[in-house]
Formats: C-alpha cells, structure tokens, sequence
C-alpha cells in the first residue's frame, strides 16, 4: 500500500498568503471569544465545589436544580454526566460556607427530595476489602441515588494551580524556542514557535466558543500537543535545510514546496496513528477523557496544518535566505555533523 | 551488515525478561487481608508483632499465606474472605480484650497476591490512585503562620526570663510576625541586654535602634531559623497525622509534603469522610499529673505503658497546650532523657508543685478519644519551672518515643484542608476500564493500520511497540509510581507518539528502496539516517513533559512522569528493539532480495524535476 502517489512537488507556498489570512482571521476570532467569553475553567483552578450523584432511575435535572437552588449557594450548575444516570453538580466558592461541607449539605438535600435517609453504609466487597460509604436510603431500605464522588477546592488552591499553568505554559515556550533557535536560527524558532502557539490559542479559542470545562488535563493535553507538533516544524526545517544545499537552483518558494512535499507522507501516517490512539481515548475513555482527548484532536489537525502552512510561511515570509543556512552548510561536508542527518 | 553481536541480543533478551518479571505483579490481583495497627497513639505495632498475631492464628487454626510487617502494621493474607473474617475475629478477640476500649484496630482490606519470591524482588504491582480505586484525598494547609506566632511566643517568654534572672531593667517585650522587641532605658542597659540574649537565643539576630524613650532592641528570626521553625512544624505533622491515619486501618495510606507548607493525605478505600476528618483532626490532649499512691482516694486511675495502672490527684499541673517542646536528649550523666519545656505559666505552676512535693511521683497523661493513659511516671527530684528533664532507664529509642507521644497531643500548627476529593468504589472500577480500553482501542487499531502499511515491518514496528508498552509498565512498577487515570492517559498517548518514530523509520526504508538501494543498504541507510529525527522529535516532547514535572501537582504529575518515562522508554524499543527483530530477521540473508515493507511507488519513469540533483 502506498497512499501518497505525489508526482510533482505540490505548490504549498503559493497559497501561502490565503491561508495565512485564514490563519490570521481564526487566530483572531480565538483571542475573541476568549475575551468575550472568556475560559470555563473547572473548579481545580477557580476553586468550589463538586458532586456527582448518580440516580438508579434517570436523573430528573430541574428537581435536582431546585432542590440544591434551595440551599442557597449561589450560582449551581447541575448536568448530566456521561449517563442520563449520572448528575453533576457544580457550586461556586462562598466565603460564608466551609467549603468542605458544602457536598455533604448537598447530598443531605438531595437525599431528603427522595425522601430516603442518611446513613453509613458498611459491607464487605467480595475480593474482601471493608468499605464503609455514606448512603441513602428509603424506608423500603432502597438507594434512591449514590453519591459517586465529590471535589471540594479552595480559592487559594485553585489560583496557585492557574498561577502554575501559565508558569508550565511559559516554560514550554521558553524551552522550545531555545531548543529551536540552537538547532536551526532565529527565524526558524519564531516561525514555529508562532506557529505552535497559534494552534495553543486555538485550540483555547474552542474551549471559549463552545464553553467546554477547562481542566487541569486539558492544560496537560495542550502542552503535550505543543511539544508534539513542534516536531512537526522541526522535520520540515530540516528538510529546508538539506534541499537548500541538495538542490541550489531552486528559489526559497519552491525548496519550502519540495521540503513539506516530501515529508507529506510522514506527517500524515504518523499524525494519523497518533490520532488513532486519540480516537480511542475519545471513544472509550468516558466523560474524564473527554476533554483530555478533544483537546489532543484539535491539537493534532492543527499542529499539521500550522506547520506546513504556517510555521513554513512565517518562515518565508521572514525571508529565509540560503545564506542563513549555508552557515550550517559551511561546514556540512561534515558526516559526523549532528545536524546533518534530520530527514525524512 | 545488519547483524547485532550477541551481547546486543542477550541485552534486548534480558530487557524483555526483566520487563515481564516486574510487569507481571501488575496482573496477579488482590487478596483479601487482615492488617493490624495501633488504635491509640501509646500502642506501637512492631516487627515482633508478626510472631505474636501468628501464635494467635495457629491457637485458632487459620493458616494464613504470611505474615509480614510494614512499617506501623502488620498484615496477613488469607486464601479467601472466610478465613479472612474467621482470622479478623480471632485477632480481635486476642488482642483486644476490653471491646470497649481496643488497643489495636484489627481491619479487613486486600493486598496484592503477587507470589512472594516476586515480592522478595521487589516486583509489585504499581499503586493506583485514589481516581481508580476509590478513597478520600485531603490537602491541608499548615498554618505558618501559626507555628511562627506560637515560637516568637516562646522567644518573648525566654527573653523576660533571661532578662529578669540577670535583674535587668526593662520597659516591656512587644512580639511582632517574625521576631520580638524589647524596650530598655538606655545604650548601656541595651548593651548588656544584648550580650545575654544574643548568648541565650542564638537563632535570633539582635540590633538595637533609639527610641522615643531610651533603646529599642530587636530581636529577628533569621531566615534559616525561619525555615527550620517551619520544617520542623510540618514535619511533626505529618508523624501525627501518620500515627491517626493507622487507625483507620487503611492499606496504603499516603502522607507526604506537597510543597513548602501543604500536606497531602491519600486514604485509599475509605469513603467516609466525615470519620477520617474527625480523626484527622482530632487532638488529644496532655497532662502533668501528681500522682496519688492511694488507688483508693485518688481522683482517677489510669492504666501505665508498662502494664500497670496508677491513681492520679485532681488537679493538672500544665497541659499539652502549654507544652513548647519535648526531645530526646542526653543528660548532664550521659543518660537517654526527655527534655521538656513548658510555657511561663505552666512554668510558674511546675515551680510551685514541685517546691511542695519534692521525692513525690509526677505523671505525664495522654488523652485520647476520652480515655488516658500514663506516658511516663517519675519521681520530682528538684524545684523546676520551665524546663526540665525526665529520667528513667530509658533506652535512646524509648526517649525519642516518649518524646514523640507528649508531643502527641498536639499539632505543631493548626491545618485546615483546603482541598478535598471523594471518590466512591465504583467510579474507581469504572475508571480502570475506560482507560485500559482506550489504551488496547488505540493499540489494536495502530498495530492493524501498521501490519498492512507496512507489512512485515509494520509487524516489527507493532511489537516494537508493544515491547514499549511492557518497559513502560515495568519502569513504572519498579518506581512504584502511583497510576492514575491521567497517568493511563499518557501511557496511551505515549504509544501513539512513539510509533511516529517506527514511521519515520519505515519512510526513509521505503524512501532508500525507491532510490535503488538494496536492500540490506536500505534498512541500514534507513535506521540510522531516521535516528537523528527521531531525537528531534523526542526532545521537543520532553521539554513540554519536564515543564509539566516541574510546574505540575497532583494529577498533572502523574501525567507528566509517565508522559517523560515514555518518550525514554520508546527511544529504546523503537530504535533498538525494533532494529534487532529486523537484524534478527534479515540480517543473516547475505542475498536478500526484497524486504517485506509494503509497495515501493515509483512515480513511472518520470521523477520530480526537484529530485534531480543539479550538482
């Protein structure tokens, strides 16, 4: 089998400008919504309160609202979670409440609206571990609902991890720019690390727009996409390096063309089995991973397409000269030279 | 060319063995277990525990699979969860004899049936995370703060005795966040204060400043003595919070540090929060007692460690909350001794009580859960106020208990949690199958797209990944890192980023074939011309990982360790595993006239005007 049957050199560059524009134009709808709407960051960072119950019938959400409105704290979020089973609670943090009692206060109402008591279930699982777990129960010793689990997290907490997140962000940045400027040149490191972090502000721009929870691992998925797709523009420099001393007719067009040309077939297959495994978490991995994965998938279609178009373009359009790379060529007779062998 | 000298071979061959030997733990399950811990902060669980719940045992017929001792508790696996509760029975009867006040906590839970001489290897199964395995996680907050107000306490009072005892004039001691000040009437007294205090409490540092009304002298903490303060309170902490957890009899419990000033406490299995915050958080307290030979008259008998019990007079003579420090210590005789100090107060009411029962017995008592018990009793040999020392024959590690049990009663600062996560049983279960599904999904569905890609190298390219997956699990086991459902995460989004590598190695074949090369050229051109892309790819993934590890708690670590282990871990099987199969294969065929990888296109006849080298 052989899928990538590319005769001529396909004309990248030419549409360079276009699709720059397009780029620009997503790039800059992102950075709106995520002014306007801004993130939806789940309570490790803005910190609060969790519970998710999960109802033997199915859940019915506008009770469930009411009975925790009730209560009186503030501004509850209640949805469904994986199954029409499963409900999720969110409250936010009150100065007036101990936040550590706020998800047993909420379990206490939503048991009452069942009219089921509360108690502490004892058993022994049948591998032979002792559990004991709050419960609640009605009086025809039924279990109307179960409390799955909760998360309780201070304002504190939740900023220092915010606090953390850009830290971890910036390091990346830093780190890869370094690594790419010592590889290659300067052009080539603010190509691509602008191309990488337009994916990262993309990729935040649909968390904007479709308000999907922000979490701690979706920060994890991004900065892990970051470092993959990097590569991405790594492979392809290199081949702009070695076509510019391989073939030294063509024009800086044209070596870029034939650079992300060739390597066409790599970026595909490999982003492709990547995505596989992304799928799969997306498929099977349920409501935890479901984010996690979201965020690796636009990561990935991105991280392909800002490296061909955009980091190859930036880096054009930054004129790109053989010059800057007969430096590295200068002394490229060299087979032991460590930068000589990238290719694909 | 393409052939690996044997001691390649044997290397790649002992990899796999020992990644099997310490992968395999992870699949023998669990067995239901007895575990034995302390009930109360007096009651230490040792090693010759072991031989005491074995007696038990026998005199009741249970055979259990061992015995062992871990570190505060003993537990002994049963083949089934009848002999597991017919064991728990027996040892509750034994060793606790009074129901109503248990000395020990006899607790039902499981631990791995990994076979011993495994066990003897340290191949155990990795931990899983509380998001796995259900259980409650609390991260507190120790109050600094605190702990500084409570030694700068100590400072003023040390600093009005040591003042008072050379008879200096001095117009008050004000305490302020990190030091304290004193008001003198002039230079000279100032002077002379100086030189006593910086000489009695070193670990500030004096300076002295007019003031409106003759001499200001400060005293501030240095930033070292600072930090010890703060050392030393988190760290008492979390050995307090150590003995309370052993009673709730959890397995694996975990108690560590997270950060400068924040303790993350782990209780695998327990879902009652509302019990483990009231032991948590529950303080015994500590008295001085005078001690009432007449069991008869006296205000309270209380049982002794040694056995024995002794009557207790009314009134407490100082408490635990007046308690500044205790430590094991040598004696001016170079004897164990526990040295103790007391707060100004309680110091005034030692002074007073021992002037009066000089040759009397004194006892110290701890409080727990309603019920005390005599830590120490001594004989009062001197007038003594604030400090002083207990003796006894004691042994050094007798006195360094002792001392940690008067301690005891109290945290060295107040915590609070500021986080805190439930999660029930189920979820867990439900959690480990979500994510070993996501993993073998995308495993399968690479290993199919590679076998017919790529043929027969996309075979070696599937093992290779399947060898990476098996490293990966061993080094994960052998550190014993705990796995978390993010952490499968990244196991799964390791092995998709790693077969990049065996598809940047099978191009450059495919590529070196339609270039003419031979074959046995091709594979050898192919390896190691990829090799250095590759590390490209490899490095630029890692620095995102090591800034995860740095930046990252919690659950971003879990990620972030498997996220860096995997990149390592895939250097070698994708390279060198996979390039053994391929040696291992076709190296010996010295007339190999195509290798299996899949069609090689060739645009037909016409190439690429680019691919024609103009030089």
């Amino acid at each position: 089998m052989e899928f990538f049957r590319i005769r001529k050199d396909i004309p990248f560059m030419r549409h360079a400008l276009v699709l720059n524009i397009v780029s620009f134009i997503t790039f800059a709808l992102a950075v709106f919504f995520l002014a306007t709407r801004g993130l939806h960051l789940s309570i490790e960072f803005t910190g609060g309160t969790l519970v998710e119950v999960a109802y033997v019938q199915s859940a019915d959400i506008n009770r469930t609202r009411t009975t925790v409105d009730k209560l009186g704290f503030g501004e509850v979020q209640v949805q469904n979670f994986g199954t029409s089973h499963d409900v999720l609670i969110r409250l936010p943090v009150r100065a007036d409440v101990k936040q550590t009692e706020v998800a047993d206060r909420v379990f206490d109402a939503l048991c009452g609206a069942e009219q089921g008591t509360r108690g502490t279930k004892q058993y022994l699982t049948p591998q032979g571990e002792q559990v004991s777990r709050p419960s609640c129960t009605t009086a025809d010793g039924k279990e109307p609902l179960t409390l799955t689990r909760t998360e309780a997290v201070g304002a504190s907490v939740g900023a220092e991890l915010y606090e953390n997140g850009a830290w971890a962000l910036l390091a990346t940045v830093l780190g890869i720019m370094a690594y790419l400027a010592v590889r290659f040149e300067w052009k080539f490191a603010l190509a691509g690390i602008i191309a990488n972090l337009h994916d990262v502000v993309i990729i935040l721009g649909f968390f904007a727009f479709f308000r999907w929870e922000f979490s701690l691992a979706v920060l994890a998925a991004i900065l892990a996409v970051l470092g993959y797709s990097v590569n991405e523009s790594v492979v392809i420099f290199d081949r702009i390096r070695e076509t510019f001393r391989k073939f030294r007719k063509l024009d800086t067009h044209q070596v870029i063309d034939h650079a992300i040309t060739s390597t066409t077939s790599r970026t595909i297959i490999t982003h492709g089995c990547t995505q596989m495994m992304v799928l799969s978490m997306l498929l099977f991995g349920g409501p935890t991973l479901h984010y996690f994965a979201i965020a690796l998938t636009i990561g990935i279609l991105f991280g392909i397409y800002s490296s061909i178009f955009v980091a190859a373009g930036i880096a054009m359009w930054l004129g790109v000269k053989r010059d800057d790379l007969v430096k590295a060529a200068g002394k490229g007779g060299d087979p032991g030279d460590p930068n000589a062998g990238a290719v694909v | 060319m393409n052939r690996y000298p044997l001691w390649k071979y044997a290397m790649l061959g002992i990899a796999l063995l020992i990644g099997l030997l310490y992968t395999v733990p992870n699949f023998y399950g669990e067995a239901p277990a007895v575990q034995l811990s302390g009930a109360k902060s007096t009651v230490k669980v040792e090693a010759a525990m072991v031989e005491r719940v074995q007696q038990v045992l026998q005199a009741a017929s249970i055979k259990p699979d061992f015995v062992q001792f871990d570190g505060g508790s003993v537990r002994a696996r049963f083949a089934d969860t009848d002999t597991q509760l017919k064991a728990k029975d027996a040892l509750s009867k034994a060793l606790n004899p009074d129901a109503a006040d248990p000395r020990y906590v006899v607790a039902l839970n499981l631990v791995s049936n990994t076979p011993r001489w495994m066990v003897s290897l340290h191949a155990l199964p990795m931990y899983l995370g509380l998001d796995l395995r259900g259980g409650v996680h609390f991260l507190m907050q120790v109050d600094m703060r605190g702990a500084l107000k409570q030694a700068v306490d100590t400072y003023a009072s040390d600093a009005r005795a040591a003042l008072r005892e050379k008879r200096l004039r001095f117009a008050g001691i004000t305490r302020e966040p990190n030091g304290i000040t004193i008001g003198l009437p002039d230079a000279a007294e100032a002077k002379k204060a100086r030189d006593i205090l910086a000489d009695r409490l070193p670990s500030l540092t004096w300076s002295d400043e007019p003031a409106d009304s003759g001499v200001r002298l400060v005293g501030r903490l240095a930033p070292k003595a600072i930090n010890d303060i703060q050392t030393q309170a988190i760290t008492q902490n979390i050995e307090t919070l150590h003995k309370r957890v052993n009673e709730l009899g959890v397995a694996e419990p975990v108690i560590q540090q997270q950060g400068a000033d924040r303790v993350v406490v782990q209780l695998p299995g327990v879902q009652d929060t509302a019990r483990a915050k009231s032991i948590i958080g529950r303080t015994a307290t500590l008295q001085f007692r005078l001690v009432d030979p007449d069991t008869a008259t006296a205000a309270e008998v209380v049982p002794t460690r040694g056995g024995g019990t002794v009557g207790l007079k009314r009134d407490s003579i100082a408490t635990g909350e007046q308690l500044k420090q205790a430590s094991a210590t040598i004696d001016k005789d170079q004897r164990p001794a526990v040295s103790v100090r007391l707060d100004d107060v309680a110091g005034r009411n030692m002074r007073a009580t021992t002037r009066e029962n000089l040759g009397k017995p004194m006892a110290i008592v701890l409080y727990e859960k309603g019920k005390g018990e005599a830590l120490s009793v001594a004989t009062i040999n001197g007038e003594f106020g604030t400090d002083f020392q207990i003796t006894g024959n004691f042994t050094p590690q007798e006195t360094a208990d002792l001392a940690l049990l008067t301690r005891a009663g109290a945290l060295a600062a107040p915590m609070e949690i500021v986080e805190e996560r439930t999660i029930g049983p189920s979820l867990g279960a439900d959690n480990i199958s979500k994510g070993l599904y996501s993993v073998t999904g995308g495993f399968i569905a690479i290993a199919i797209f590679m076998c017919l890609y790529y043929m027969l190298f996309g075979v070696f390219s599937s093992v290779a990944l399947a060898f990476n997956l098996l490293c990966l699990v061993a080094v994960l086991s052998m550190l014993q890192a705990t796995l978390t459902l993010p952490g499968i995460a990244a196991i799964a989004l390791a092995l998709g980023m790693a077969i990049d590598a065996n598809v940047l190695i099978n191009e450059r074949v495919r590529e070196e074939l339609r270039g003419g090369a031979g074959p046995q050229q091709a594979i050898q051109a192919g390896y190691e011309k990829a090799f250095a892309t590759i590390l490209d790819s490899n490095v630029t993934t890692l620095i995102a990982g090591v800034a995860l590890l740095t930046f990252g708690t919690g659950p971003i670590r879990g990620f972030a360790i498997v996220h860096c282990l995997g990149i390592l871990t895939s250097m070698f099987s994708a390279v060198m595993f996979s390039r053994g199969l391929v040696n291992f294969w076709y190296g010996r065929q010295k007339k190999l006239k195509a290798v299996s990888i899949g069609q090689i296109w060739r645009p037909d006849g016409a190439v690429p005007a680019a691919e024609q080298p103009d030089a």
